[in-house]
């Protein structure tokens, strides 16, 4: 199986973990993932607030040499990119005025996008299509006694909710779960990760990240899964201010990928493990491996 | 009896409906048009044709003039036809001899040339006189009503309806699905706004029914089968095994007692699973029947529901001489034969998981509303004592209203109920407990008697109400105070800011839905549903508590959400239309049903599967298809679709049709 693959900024620069990981599990997985060729900004970042036609207009550049490549799908692993792709789709359907733009754009640089490249993220498409089943079979060292909080931010399910409930999903719980790992209740799942504002607006954006770290730990978590690279760079990267704030929450953040290839058997280094400020101890003594 | 053409004589008449139609329509002037019009002897304007000495011209015309066809161009056949015939049958003739043209609602109300509006008038005008021509004298038939009614349904609804009937000496088929009668009533604790206790109002009605000589209470019995027409309805009542013999159980419950089961250990239905029953059990103690009945899940003398007889069978021991216990008892059909049947299936609440970040099902503390009555119940499984599931007394409760009701992502429709509910339940809670009380409303909405007032008495007793819809119930803590609460997130809308209001238990006012199977229902009743999926009144003014079929009523909140008081008017107002019906002894066919000429006839069957009413079979002998005529409410599908044109219908015969067609068209 061969999908299109869109990392966008994220993955090459402070998410680079999250590539490093997901693109041996995918392999682990026996799907192939193509890079698109010439792929530029999504769109997401500032232009959507300053001129959001013109993001949509940056989004349908990449989903035009998608729908070139001719893969039947696209992958986009962070959630800003996945979000924007969409709300592109979603505009290119039901706005004509946009659409017009939109066109008017692609054929200067001689492009076209007809509307049928779904944009996919890897956690839908490793649980969804792939399956559970073909996961499980693929666990070398289940993740026996880590305790899990399923992190999965707002972008994926807001506004649109394609493949989970909007309010409680649970498709990294599943996932989790099939790994062997203990998924503990968390009903932050989808609560605002500070977004943009730890960078603008540090106070409130800071506070959202505390809430969600030290609630984490109260459950009782080893580690926070997330499935987008914003949210781990919150979550991994102000440890310092949030204890000068309120106290120390200091749990690793890592991308559920990175849990996958833990499973998986991979080596830590080579799935970016050694990139998190908070490092993430040594997986609990293992039981025989399945 | 066939008319010549050169014998038609025709008698028309324009009304002018005061101004209704004589603002916008010339009706002098199209009176004078038809005088010329062929095979009319006699034409008027009038300005209330539906008047008595309206009627009476059509009649003593038709005795002066010799008509024999009448048109009146008025209003909508709905309306006045009825009203038209009734004329021309006084005046001697057949009432199918006569015709209407709408010239109010198709024409003076929808037009605004008064020119172009009387050309149209006209152009009805003669479409009518041509199709009158070619009209037959048709018989009305009329069918017997069986007079024993079948109620479904043993709610507060179906209990008022059947008790109803029988005290006027009907003889009523009770059909409950549960063990015992009694419905969500049985369940509540109080009652709004009176506050009078639900089980004193609703058990005294249920033991009457039970006692009662007219009525027939099947209970833990399912309607699987109907089959026939108004008047005359084939049902089939599957009667689940309860494994008590019903005649021979006193109601003693030795067998509860002597139970090889020395506790109750099985989730109780009855008390929203709450609390816990024995294998046999009854449902609760005013149950009616007073009779117990085993759960072969869970009794030892079945395995998986399958008889394995390797209990001890205390019970049977403890019945002794009753001989009441009969673990061979097998489901059992009946057959009964009704004239009307009365649907009072009821309703069920919405499922509080649905919206997840309610913490329904999540937090132990989150309760439905149908939870909090039993647990304020003096019978319910804590006696009244308002413990959580967590063992402690709350110390603060959050009411969140409109839970799946007007709510776009679940149900748009509001249930009515619920503001007055969660303010009982408020009003219950402060009694029952020392906990600060807070209620989160849309709207309140309290349009009954005594309801508004009720309100004010609530906000006198220090409830607090806050207007905003609660974006989630959470157990994550900001503050310490937040600590182990449950927290209720809320914009108050009428403050203007967002809210997290800690508190110690959550109750969800959870709206009224449809049953899961209301679509089984409808099919076997021969019924419509609404969008949304509750019974659709034949006219939500005018017919209320009708359906589309003709001898099958509606009542209760199977037709859509309503409170007490509604419901136990609607059952009321069914009851009385049955007994229309049955006091009447016999219904009225219209003629215009459709027959087959079955010297035509190839046999092709392809009428039958599109017949909605199911009024076409094929008789295997003659190789031809046959319409049974009471049945049939002359929609004209078949005739449409019959290939070989062998199907007739009354009053829409080709000639009529085609004569009409040219009539409008040919000036």
């Amino acid at each position: 199986m061969k999908y299109s693959y869109f990392p966008g900024c994220s993955l090459k620069g402070t998410g680079r973990a999250y590539e490093e990981s997901l693109l041996p599990v995918f392999r682990a997985m026996d799907i192939e993932l193509e890079e698109l060729e010439d792929w530029n900004c999504c769109g997401a970042t500032a232009y959507m607030a300053v001129d959001e036609v013109k993001a949509c207009v940056m989004a349908s550049r990449n989903l035009a040499i998608a729908e070139k490549a001719g893969h039947k799908e696209l992958v986009a692993p962070c959630n800003a990119c996945y979000l924007v792709l969409n709300k592109t789709k979603h505009y290119l359907h039901e706005s004509p005025s946009v659409k017009r733009v939109i066109d008017a754009a692609l054929k200067q640089g001689n492009l076209t996008y007809t509307g049928n490249v779904p944009v996919r993220h890897p956690l839908d498409v490793l649980v969804n299509s792939v399956g559970l089943d073909e996961v499980k079979k693929r666990v070398k060292q289940p993740l026996k006694g880590l305790k899990v909080a399923p992190y999965y931010g707002c972008q994926i399910v807001r506004p649109y909710s394609t493949f989970d409930d909007q309010y409680n999903p649970t498709t990294m719980d599943r996932l989790l779960e099939a790994l062997g790992a203990t998924v503990v209740t968390y009903p932050l799942k989808t609560r605002c990760c500070g977004g943009s504002l730890t960078g603008t607006l540090p106070e409130p954006g800071l506070l959202c990240s505390y809430i969600l770290l030290k609630e984490a730990i109260k459950r009782g978590a080893d580690v926070v899964a997330t499935i987008c690279p914003l949210c781990q760079f919150n979550l991994d990267g102000y440890h310092d201010k949030i204890e000068a704030k309120w106290e120390s929450v200091r749990i690793p953040t890592v991308y559920f990928s990175q849990l996958m290839g833990l499973a998986f058997g991979l080596p830590a280094q080579e799935l970016g493990l050694h990139r998190g400020f908070v490092p993430m101890k040594s997986l609990p003594a293992q039981t025989v491996a399945a | 009896m066939e008319t010549k053409k050169q014998d038609v004589r025709i008698g028309f008449y324009v009304c002018h409906c005061g101004h209704n139609i004589a603002s916008m329509v010339d009706c002098p002037a199209v009176a004078k048009y038809a005088e010329k019009l062929p095979g009319v002897v006699l034409s008027r304007d009038y300005k209330y044709m539906c008047s008595d000495p309206g009627q009476e011209l059509i009649a003593q015309d038709i005795r002066e003039h010799k008509l024999n066809r009448v048109v009146v161009a008025s209003c909508s056949p709905l309306l006045h036809e009825h009203t038209f015939r009734g004329a021309t049958e006084k005046g001697g003739l057949n009432p199918f001899y006569f015709h209407m043209v709408n010239i109010r609602e198709h024409n003076s109300w929808v037009h605004t040339d008064r020119e172009e509006a009387t050309a149209k008038a006209k152009d009805l005008t003669r479409a009518a006189v041509e199709r009158v021509a070619h009209h037959r004298a048709l018989e009305v038939k009329k069918v017997p009503i069986h007079p024993d009614v079948l109620v479904v349904g043993g709610g507060i609804a179906g209990i008022h309806a059947a008790m109803t009937l029988a005290k006027a000496g009907k003889k009523v088929y009770l059909v409950e699905r549960e063990p015992s009668i009694g419905g969500h009533m049985a369940k509540f604790d109080k009652t709004f706004p009176t506050l009078d206790c639900a089980a004193c109002i609703l058990t005294p009605k249920m033991s009457e029914v039970g006692a009662h000589k007219n009525i027939t209470l099947w209970t833990y019995s399912d309607v699987i089968k109907m089959d026939g027409y108004v008047g005359n309805y084939t049902v089939t009542v599957k009667r689940k095994p309860r494994y008590i013999n019903e005649d021979l159980c006193t109601g003693c419950q030795e067998c509860i007692s002597s139970c090889v089961f020395k506790e109750p250990k099985f989730a109780d239905e009855f008390n929203e699973n709450l609390g816990k029953r024995k294998p046999v059990y009854i449902p609760f103690p005013q149950a009616t029947p007073q009779v117990v009945l085993i759960d072969p899940d869970v009794c030892l003398n079945f395995k998986r529901g399958v008889l394995t007889d390797k209990c001890k069978k205390t019970c049977v021991e403890a019945c002794g001489e009753k001989k009441a216990i009969d673990f061979k008892q097998t489901e059992k059909l009946e057959e009964i034969k009704v004239g009307t049947i009365i649907v009072a299936t009821g309703f069920k609440t919405f499922e509080a998981e649905r919206i997840p970040q309610y913490g329904y099902g999540r937090y132990p503390n989150v309760y439905t509303a149908l939870e909090i009555e039993r647990l304020v119940n003096a019978s319910g499984p804590t006696a009244g004592d308002v413990v959580m599931r967590n063992g402690q007394h709350p110390k603060s409760i959050g009411i969140i209203h409109c839970v799946g009701s007007r709510d776009k992502k679940t149900n748009r429709w509001c249930s009515r109920v619920c503001c007055m509910y969660s303010m009982k339940l408020a009003h219950l809670l402060k009694e029952h407990t020392e906990a600060e009380i807070y209620n989160f409303y849309i709207d309140m909405r309290t349009p009954g008697k005594g309801y508004e007032e009720f309100y004010d008495k609530l906000l006198t007793e220090g409830v607090h109400f806050v207007r905003g819809r609660v974006g989630e119930v959470t157990d994550w803590a900001f503050t310490p105070e937040e600590e182990g609460k449950l927290v209720i997130r809320v914009e108050d809308t009428l403050a203007g800011y967002v809210r997290r209001i800690p508190v110690d238990m959550v109750v969800l006012s959870t709206g009224l839905e449809p049953h899961t199977d209301s679509q089984d229902v409808r099919r076997l009743f021969n019924m419509s549903c609404g969008s949304e999926g509750f019974f659709l009144e034949r006219h939500p003014k005018l017919a209320p508590v009708n359906t589309f079929t003709d001898g099958i009523y509606l009542a209760g909140c199977c037709q859509g959400p309503k409170d007490i008081p509604d419901t136990v008017a609607q059952a009321g107002a069914a009851a009385a239309e049955a007994m229309v019906l049955i006091d009447k002894g016999f219904v009225e066919q219209e003629p215009n049903t459709a027959f087959i000429l079955e010297t035509e006839c190839s046999g092709c069957k392809s009428c039958i599967p599109l017949c909605p009413y199911s009024a076409i079979t094929f008789v295997e002998e003659r190789k031809t298809a046959t319409i049974n005529e009471a049945l049939c409410k002359g929609c004209g599908t078949c005739v449409g679709a019959c290939p070989s044109g062998s199907i007739v219908q009354n009053l829409f015969e080709d000639e009529e049709i085609f004569s009409e067609i040219e009539g409008v068209l040919v000036q």
